[in-house]
């Protein structure tokens, strides 16, 4: 536990100066070498010149494995879906039974022309939304909220946050359904809601796996945003609270801008995150809810593939989800190199 | 040695970040705090006095928050029905495997990207930044045809390789930073010193990025431990072969679900987890910090 409490606050404290230099997951942000402007291969010029001379074949070499595993099992496999998406894909051609025929766009236009798909997809954005707002707001205020008290419960906070984060999401999704259940859960006894069923309605099992999903991702903002406002100079929050700004002033007007790299970061991942939520719907509603009133594309594409075993339809899906993230990826690199981030 | 120094001056003039906030204030936000934290940690404690729970007071309409009377009956039954310690171990090394495989190859590739300059670099490095968008489920299809031509079907490889692709991206992306903050001088001094560039880089550059391999080890291991889509997909008639998941779903019958025993087996499940994180959290939030002072 001691160990916890030296982690927690010291190593958040940060060795950067002004602008937090984060790198969370899928994070760019400034290298610590290069922002402490110590003599990091990526801060100084002079150095690069020496290298470039002797580079040759080593990177290559060096990258090798890696770029034999991705190439074969991401690349490869991300070939094969769209591949298969432009083709007549069902039990008879897995089996063998009949030849593969090309399609063209022939499973486009089934899934577009579906009433479901539009719905699935709709769904999936608004609940996506709902999440990744949730989540940095909750994770957000939390973070601020840490910066306010002392060390026993910022401890307390962060355990239990390291507790959630931890928490593997099939866990998390029985756990959470066990507190809703109707005839056992707890939580239905607190609010004295009787047998209230929290999965049957569309909207409140939404809302079930939307708080599931919120307990386990706020985690991750907290602590990053948390490492990020210990990187803001104290001085500078001095200097507005003498200014007489209030709390929510600071944060929107000194705060907020500053952790701007750090805010980037973190709801593009959340996005990302959020958009691609899985097992919390597969477990919490059994397989995307009564009818499929609560499934997201990613359930949905594994749906139509293995329980109906329409792999060129599952794969279509799945292209549009990948399309949908290619476009996310692409505006996420824009606002790097608007920050004038060197890769 | 100027970075230190900097450094170090920047924090003497630094303040708390805390501001002065007025007691009362200062009171109810801790308040607040310390209840939040309790709600956070809800969840967990409710699952594990569950698992304690003798399934008298787990299927009574009462939902004590406590209980007297603590058995292990849940306990009993996760580790007695199916091969539960068996896929306890499956999860484990499907888990450890990628963690230490994925750790040495991102660490190769991280310090091509960060130590040289060579064409096509940054291209790479976007790319590797697009894989990590990538949804894996999506690729549950493919993967399957992939693995049944390759025989892999059934088999724990069909869930440690793909696992090793998936978070190579990110473990590469996490680690640049980490390899960066290594000074050049550094290697520059070993190799006036004589040392071969193998030499460094194992002896001198792997242990300086450690503690970075820890950090993002994190975010690989509880992917793969989580992971159940691929576990359900690939092993479909080899039982034995199943991980943890797999075995916490047969007790989950959303028709009757066998409440004991489910939260019996998702402590068991999330108790590695904690542990990992528990350990490796110091690097963890200095990783997460951007903060390299090792």
């Amino acid at each position: 536990m001691k160990r916890m409490t030296e982690g927690v606050t010291e190593g958040a404290s940060p060795v950067a100066p002004p602008l937090p230099a984060a790198s969370p997951p899928g994070g760019v942000t400034a290298s610590p070498g290069r922002v402490a402007g110590g003599p990091g291969p990526g801060g100084a010029a002079p150095g690069r010149k020496s290298r470039r001379g002797r580079a040759g074949w080593a990177p290559w070499i060096y990258l090798a494995p890696a770029l034999v595993v991705i190439g074969g099992l991401l690349v490869y496999p991300v070939y094969q879906l769209g591949l298969i998406s432009f083709l007549e894909y069902t039990q008879a051609q897995v089996s063998g039974g009949e030849p593969t025929t090309f399609q063209g766009f022939g499973n486009y236009a089934t899934l577009f022309g579906d009433e479901q798909f539009w719905q699935v997809l709709l769904a999936t954005v608004v609940f996506a939304a709902a999440c990744v707002v949730a989540t940095l707001a909750v994770g957000c205020a939390l973070a601020v909220l840490l910066t306010r008290v002392r060390a026993l419960p910022r401890l307390a906070l962060m355990l239990a946050a390291l507790g959630a984060w931890a928490t593997p999401a099939i866990t998390g999704s029985t756990v959470w359904l066990f507190l809703f259940d109707p005839d056992f859960g707890p939580v239905n006894r607190m609010l004295g809601l009787g047998d209230h069923s929290w999965t049957y309605g569309r909207y409140s099992a939404f809302a079930l796996v939307l708080l599931e999903v919120v307990w386990c991702s706020f985690p991750f903002v907290m602590v990053t945003v948390y490492a990020g406002i210990r990187a803001v100079p104290g001085e500078v929050l001095e200097a507005a609270a003498l200014d007489g700004a209030s709390q929510w002033r600071i944060w929107r007007s000194v705060l907020a801008p500053m952790l701007r790299p750090i805010l980037v970061v973190v709801t593009i991942q959340s996005v990302i995150w959020d958009f691609k939520v899985f097992t919390q719907i597969y477990v919490m509603t059994n397989g995307g809810g009564i009818a499929g009133q609560n499934l997201v594309l990613n359930v949905y594409a594994y749906q139509k593939a293995f329980a109906s075993s329409q792999y060129s339809l599952g794969s279509a899906i799945g292209v549009v989800m990948l399309l949908i993230l290619l476009a996310v990826t692409l505006v996420y690199l824009r606002l790097l190199r608007r920050q004038g981030e060197e890769l | 040695m100027s970075a230190l120094s900097s450094v170090k001056s920047l924090r003497l003039l630094r303040f708390p970040t805390r501001l002065r906030v007025r007691r009362p204030w200062r009171l109810a936000a801790e308040a607040s705090a310390l209840l939040i934290a309790a709600v956070v940690a809800f969840p967990l404690y409710w699952m594990v006095l569950s698992a304690f729970k003798p399934a008298g007071e787990i299927e009574s309409t009462e939902a004590r928050p406590w209980t007297l009377t603590p058995s292990l009956d849940s306990f009993r039954r996760v580790f007695g029905q199916q091969e539960f310690g068996r896929y306890f171990v499956n999860s484990l090394l499907v888990a450890v495997t990628v963690v230490i495989v994925s750790a040495l190859i991102a660490f190769l590739a991280a310090t091509a990207v960060t130590r040289f300059r060579f064409r096509f670099r940054t291209t790479l490095l976007i790319m590797f930044l697009i894989a990590q968008m990538v949804p894996i489920e999506a690729l549950t299809i493919p993967l399957f045809f992939l693995m049944r031509d390759f025989g892999q079907l059934n088999t724990l490889g069909s869930l440690i390789l793909p696992h090793i692709a998936f978070s190579l991206p990110f473990a590469i992306w996490m680690l640049r930073g980490f390899v960066k903050a290594v000074p050049e001088a550094l290697e520059e001094a070993a190799y006036i010193d004589g040392a071969s560039r193998a030499r460094f880089l194992w002896q001198i550059l792997f242990p300086l990025v450690f503690p970075g391999l820890v950090a993002t080890s994190v975010f690989s291991f509880i992917s793969t431990w989580n992971d159940f889509l691929f576990a359900k997909s690939f092993i479909i008639s080899d039982t034995s072969q199943s991980t943890l998941p797999m075995a916490l779903l047969v007790f989950y019958n959303p028709d009757k679900p066998d409440w004991g025993g489910v939260m019996a087996a998702s402590t068991v499940m999330t108790i590695p987890v904690l542990v990992f994180f528990v350990l490796v959290q110091r690097r963890l939030v200095s990783g997460l910090g951007g903060a390299v002072k090792d």
